[in-house]
C-alpha cells in the first residue's frame, strides 16, 4: 500500500448485521434446527482408553423400541492407508469418527443409534454389547517414548526419522528446523539459560456443543445443517469418509457458537449422514458437554526445552529447542507450527529446533487458536525474561534490541515484510500500565506473541438490489463479527452506508469454495474477494452511467456512491439507487463475484502486559490488570478487533492458571464438564485493556492482517513472568495452580 | 412412558405442553415449544447459556424439571424485548460489540436483566459475581461488563 488511504466506512464501529437476531434469541445455532419426522442420533463411546474390540453385537439395540438404524465401524467404507490430502489422513479421520479394531481413548465412538427420541436412543445404546480386551494405556510423553512402550498403531513409523525407524513407534514424525551453527554461536554467549517446560492438554471450550441435522433425499443427495468453521470442509470430509461424490452433499452452516479451531474437522456429521441414509429419515445429533470434552479436539500437552544465549550487551546469539507434542490417539499435532513460531519474534541467525509428534491414548488434538504456538512461546518468552533479568536489562529493551523487523529472515524461513512488533513494544513501554505502581504481592510480566495468519481460498459475490442496497455472499461462517467486517469493505468500495449492505453466509451450493474460518483469514482473505467483487460492481456501475450519459466509461468517476462526470463533464451525478433502478433497461442485474487464493497474509505481533497478585498463604493467583497491544494492520471494525484481543487474552489466562485435562491412571478423563474444567468466569478477570496498533500489511488493499490468533500466544508467558516478579519463583509447568504456586514460593522462601 | 400435561405462562402468554416427566424445562422450551433462543451449553448448571426467569428468579433451565413449571411464570430471552423495542441490555450489548459468536448472549441478556431488576445500580464487582455463572469463551467479559453497567446507568436515567 503506497499512499495512506482515508476511509469512510472502514474503521467505524457499526452495529453488526446479525446482532439483533443474536440478542433476541432468534439466531439459529447448530442445535436450533429441526425437521419433521426427525430422529435423534446418539453415540456409544468407549469406557476404556486403550482396548482391542473383540466384538460388537448390535442386534438387541436394533430390535429396541423406536430404533431405526444402528451403525458401527463395519458400516464405513475401507479407506486405504495412504489416503491423505496432504494435511488430513482420511484413514485416521475415519477411525477417529468411528473406532475400528481398537479403541484409542476414553470416549472414542464405537457405535451410533438413530431412534425416535433422545431417551429411546440412549436406552438402545445400553443394549449394544461390546467385548474388549484391555490394553495398557499410554498416558504421558514419557510412557509413549520409553523403550518397549506399548504401541498404539502397529503400522506407525516415524516420518523424518534419521536413521529411518523400522519398528513401529509412538513417534509419528520428527521435524527439524534451523540454520547457522548454534553450538559455535553459544560459545560466544555471555549468558545462557536452558530450561524445560511442560503444559497439559487444554480444550477450546466453545460454549456451543457440536450439532448436526442430516437428511438424505430420494435422489441420494444428503443435506447437512451443522455448526462448523468450514462447510466446504464438512462436504469434502463427509464425501471422503462415506465414499460419496462431493456433489451428493450440500452443507448449510448454522450460526456458530465458538470454535477457536475446534470446529475445523468432523465428529458427528458423517455419522448423522450414514444414519439418515440407513433410516431414510432426518437425523439430529447434538453432543453433550461431556462428549465434547472427552472426544473432540483439545490442544496438545507438551514438553519443551529451550536454550537461549546472549551477549552482555543484550544481543541474542543462539538458540536450540526440543519440542514434544502430544497428538492424542492419531498423529497430527501442531508441533511444526509450534517450532516455526517459537523464536519467530526475534532476529536469531543461529538456531536449531527439533520437534516430535507423539501419539498416546488421549483424544486426538485439533486446532486451537494459533495451533502449537502458545505453549512454544510460553517456553521461549519465559527464557527471554530470565535472560533479561540475568543481563539486568529491562524486558522491553531486551526484546526491542532483538526484535524481528522488516528485512530480517524469520526463523521459519522467509524474510519479514513490514511488521509491527517494534511498534507494539514501544507502545507497551509508553503505556501507563507499564509505569503504574504495584501493590504488595503483585508483579508485572510481559509476553510477546506472534502468528503467521493464513490466506487460502475465498469466494464472494456482491449483488445490487433494485433499491441500491447490496448483498454480499461468502461461504465463511461468522464466528466473531466477520459479516460486518465484510460488509464494511463492500460499503467502502461502493461508497454507501454499511447499513445498506447485507452480508450473508452462503451454503456450499450458493457460493464458490471458501476455505474454513480459521487461520485468522476471513477479514483478510475473504475481505480481498469482497473488495474485488465490489470493485467489479463499481466498474459496472460506471459503465451503466457512461451508457446513460452517452460518454466513454473513463469519463465517469465513482465517489460517495455516485457516478460523477470527470474533467468538468456536464452531467448530473447519478446515484447508486438510480442506476440500480434502471439496471433492467441498461443491461440487466448488476452483480459480480470474485474467487481467489489469497497470498500475502501479514503476520501479526502483540505485546501483552499482565499484573498478578499472589496470595502467599494459598498460592492463589489473581490477574489484577491486563493490557493487550497488537498490530492489526488495519482494524476494519475496531470493536471486534478489540474483542479478539480480549477473548484471546482471557483464554490464555485460563490456560496459564487453571485449565488442564486431568486423566486418571486408566486414562479416563476426570473433568469432562465446565464445573471441573473451569474456564475463566467474569469474576476471575479484570477489564482487559486493548491498544490497536496499525502497521498496514503491504499485501492487502486496506492493509489488513489477521488478528484472531496472536492474542492467545502472548498471555501464558506474560502471566508466568508476572508471577515470577511477584514471588521470585519461576513456574515452568502449566497450569500454575495454587498448589504448584505454593510449592514454588516455598522453594524460594 | 405417559407424558405429563403442563400449564404455564411463558413470556406473558398462557401456554401448555406435554413432556416426559424427566424432561428438563430447557428441553421443553426448545423441543416442545420451539423457543430455541434459550441455549444449551452443558446441561449441568455450569454455563448459564440456558438462563431463564422462573417467577422472576434467575434459574438454569437445564436444572429445572419441566413439570416444575406448572402454574409458574417463565421469561425467556424471546420475552425480554418489548416487540420491536429492545431492552436496554440488548441495545447496549450491540452498541458495545459485547458479543462475538453470540451463543452465550441470550443467557447473558436474561441474567443481566435480572441483575438490574434487583440491583439497579450494580458495581462492576457485583456485576462480575452476578454474571459469574454465565460463561463466555469469546469476549473476555470486558465489553459485556461495560454494556451491562451502561444499560443499568441508562435505566437509571443517567445517560
Ligand atoms: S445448559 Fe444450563 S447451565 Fe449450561
Ligand atoms: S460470545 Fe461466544 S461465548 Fe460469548
Amino acid at each position: 500500500m503506497s499512499q495512506k488511504r482515508s476511509f469512510q466506512q472502514v474503521g467505524t464501529r457499526p452495529i453488526r448485521h446479525d446482532g439483533i437476531d443474536k440478542v433476541t434469541g432468534r439466531a439459529n445455532f447448530g442445535a436450533d434446527f429441526s425437521l419433521p419426522g426427525m430422529l435423534w442420533g446418539r453415540v456409544l463411546r468407549s469406557p476404556h482408553a486403550h482396548a482391542k474390540i473383540l466384538s460388537i453385537d448390535t442386534t438387541k439395540a436394533e430390535a429396541s423400541e423406536g430404533v431405526k438404524a444402528v451403525i458401527s465401524g463395519v458400516d464405513f467404507p475401507a479407506i486405504s492407508p495412504s489416503s491423505s490430502d496432504g494435511q488430513t489422513d482420511f484413514r485416521d479421520l475415519s477411525r477417529n469418527v468411528m473406532a475400528r479394531e481398537k479403541v484409542l481413548y476414553h470416549g472414542h465412538p464405537i457405535a451410533a443409534v438413530a431412534a425416535t427420541s433422545k431417551q429411546l436412543a440412549d436406552e438402545a445404546l445400553e443394549k449394544i454389547i461390546v467385548e474388549y480386551e484391555l490394553l495398557k494405556p499410554v498416558l504421558s510423553l514419557d510412557e509413549a517414548l520409553a523403550p518397549g512402550a506399548t504401541i498404539l498403531h502397529d503400522d506407525l513409523k516415524t516420518r523424518g526419522a534419521d536413521p529411518p525407524s523400522e519398528e513401529p513407534t509412538n513417534v509419528a514424525s520428527r521435524i527439524e528446523l534451523g540454520r547457522g551453527d548454534p553450538e559455535a554461536a553459544f560459545a560466544t554467549a555471555d549468558v545462557i539459560v536452558d530450561r524445560e517446560f511442560t503444559t497439559q492438554m487444554v480444550h477450546q471450550g466453545y460454549i456451543e456443543p457440536h450439532a448436526v441435522v442430516a437428511r438424505t433425499n430420494e435422489d441420494g443427495q444428503s443435506l447437512i445443517w451443522c455448526t462448523t468453521q468450514g462447510p466446504f470442509m464438512i462436504r469434502a470430509y463427509c464425501a471422503r469418509l462415506l465414499g460419496l461424490d462431493a456433489s451428493k452433499i450440500r452443507v448449510t452452516p448454522s450460526e456458530i457458537g465458538g470454535g477457536f479451531g475446534g470446529k475445523t474437522t468432523v465428529y458427528v456429521e458423517p455419522l448423522a449422514v450414514l444414519l439418515s441414509q440407513r433410516s431414510g429419515r432426518p437425523v439430529k445429533m447434538v453432543m453433550t458437554r461431556e462428549e465434547v470434552f472427552r472426544a473432540t479436539g483439545p490442544a496438545s500437552g507438551t514438553r519443551i526445552r529451550v536454550k537461549l544465549g546472549a551477549k552482555n550487551d543484550g544481543t541474542l546469539v543462539a538458540g536450540t529447542a526440543e519440542m514434544y507434542y502430544e497428538a492424542g490417539a492419531f498423529k497430527g499435532s501442531a508441533v511444526a507450527a509450534g517450532a516455526m513460531c517459537l523464536f519467530a519474534s526475534y532476529d536469531l541467525q543461529d538456531f536449531r529446533i527439533e520437534g516430535y509428534d507423539v501419539v498416546l491414548n488421549k483424544p486426538k488434538v485439533a486446532a486451537y487458536r494459533a495451533p502449537g504456538g502458545p505453549m512454544a512461546v510460553f517456553a521461549s518468552e519465559s527464557v527471554m525474561d530470565e535472560l533479561a533479568e540475568k543481563l539486568e536489562i529491562d524486558p522491553i529493551d531486551f526484546r526491542l534490541h532483538n526484535a524481528a523487523r522488516e528485512g530480517v529472515q524469520a526463523t521459519y524461513g522467509p524474510k519479514f515484510n513490514v511488521i509491527g512488533l517494534i511498534e507494539t513494544l514501544e507502545a507497551a513501554r509508553e503505556h501507563p500500565h507499564y509505569k503504574a505502581p504495584l501493590g504488595p504481592n503483585q508483579g508485572r510480566g510481559l509476553g510477546c506473541g506472534f502468528w503467521f495468519n493464513a490466506g487460502m481460498q475465498s469466494t464472494a459475490s456482491v449483488s445490487l438490489n433494485e433499491d441500491g442496497t447490496a448483498v454480499v455472499v461468502s461461504g465463511c461462517p461468522d464466528i466473531g463479527g466477520s459479516r460486518t467486517s465484510l460488509a464494511l469493505m463492500a460499503a467502502e468500495e461502493l461508497g454507501i452506508p454499511v447499513e445498506r449492505v447485507r452480508p450473508v453466509v452462503g451454503d456450499t451450493e450458493t457460493v464458490g469454495v471458501n476455505d474454513g474460518t480459521g487461520g485468522s483469514r476471513v477479514t483478510f482473505a475473504t475481505g480481498m474477494a469482497v473488495i474485488e467483487a465490489a470493485q467489479k460492481v463499481v466498474q459496472e456501475l460506471r459503465e451503466r452511467a457512461a451508457a446513460i450519459w452517452g460518454v466513454e466509461v473513463d469519463q465517469v468517476g465513482w465517489q460517495e456512491g455516485r457516478a460523477q462526470p470527470k474533467d468538468g463533464g456536464e452531467h448530473e451525478p447519478l446515484d447508486i439507487e438510480t442506476i440500480a433502478r434502471r439496471a433492467g433497461r441498461t443491461g440487466g442485474p448488476i452483480t459480480a463475484s470474485s474467487s481467489l487464493t489469497a497470498r500475502g497474509a501479514g503476520p501479526s505481533f502483540a505485546t501483552h502486559i499482565c499484573d498478578v497478585e499472589v496470595d502467599p498463604e494459598t498460592g492463589f493467583v489473581r490477574v489484577v490488570r491486563y493490557t493487550a497491544i497488537q498490530d492489526a494492520g488495519k482494524a476494519i471494525h475496531p470493536g471486534y478487533v478489540e474483542g479478539q484481543f480480549q477473548g484471546g487474552a482471557a483464554q490464555g489466562i485460563g490456560w496459564a492458571l487453571n485449565e488442564a485435562f486431568v486423566f486418571d491412571d486408566e486414562g479416563k478423563l476426570e473433568n469432562p464438564g465446565f464445573l471441573d474444567y473451569r474456564i475463566p468466569v467474569a469474576s476471575d478477570l479484570p477489564m482487559i485493556d486493548t491498544l490497536i496498533i496499525e502497521v498496514p500489511n503491504p499485501r492487502h488493499p486496506y492493509g489488513v492482517r489477521g488478528v484472531g490468533e496472536t492474542p492467545i500466544v502472548a498471555p501464558l508467558a506474560a502471566v508466568a513472568n508476572a508471577l515470577h516478579n511477584a514471588t521470585g519463583a519461576r513456574l515452568r509447568d502449566l497450569p500454575m495452580s495454587p498448589p504448584r504456586v505454593l510449592d514454588a514460593i516455598d522453594s524460594v522462601r | 412412558m405417559s407424558k405429563l400435561h403442563v400449564q404455564t405462562r411463558v413470556n406473558g402468554e398462557a401456554c401448555e405442553f406435554l413432556c416426559d416427566p424427566r424432561q428438563s424445562l430447557l428441553d421443553s422450551l426448545r423441543d416442545e415449544l420451539g423457543l430455541t433462543g434459550t441455549k444449551e451449553g452443558c446441561t449441568t448448571g455450569d454455563c448459564g447459556a440456558c438462563s431463564v426467569l422462573l417467577d422472576g428468579r434467575l434459574v438454569c433451565s437445564c436444572l429445572v424439571l419441566a413439570p416444575e413449571a406448572e402454574g409458574r411464570e417463565i421469561t425467556t430471552v424471546e420475552g425480554v424485548a418489548q416487540g420491536e423495542a429492545l431492552h436496554p441490555v440488548q441495545k447496549k450489548i450491540l452498541e458495545h460489540a459485547a458479543l462475538q459468536c453470540g451463543v452465550c448472549t441470550p443467557g447473558i441478556v436474561v441474567a443481566a436483566k435480572a441483575l438490574i431488576d434487583r440491583h439497579p445500580n450494580p458495581t462492576e464487582e457485583q456485576a462480575r459475581y452476578w454474571l459469574a455463572g454465565n460463561l463466555c469463551r469469546c469476549t473476555g467479559y470486558d465489553k459485556i461488563l461495560r454494556a451491562v453497567l451502561d444499560a443499568a446507568a441508562e435505566m437509571r436515567g443517567e445517560v
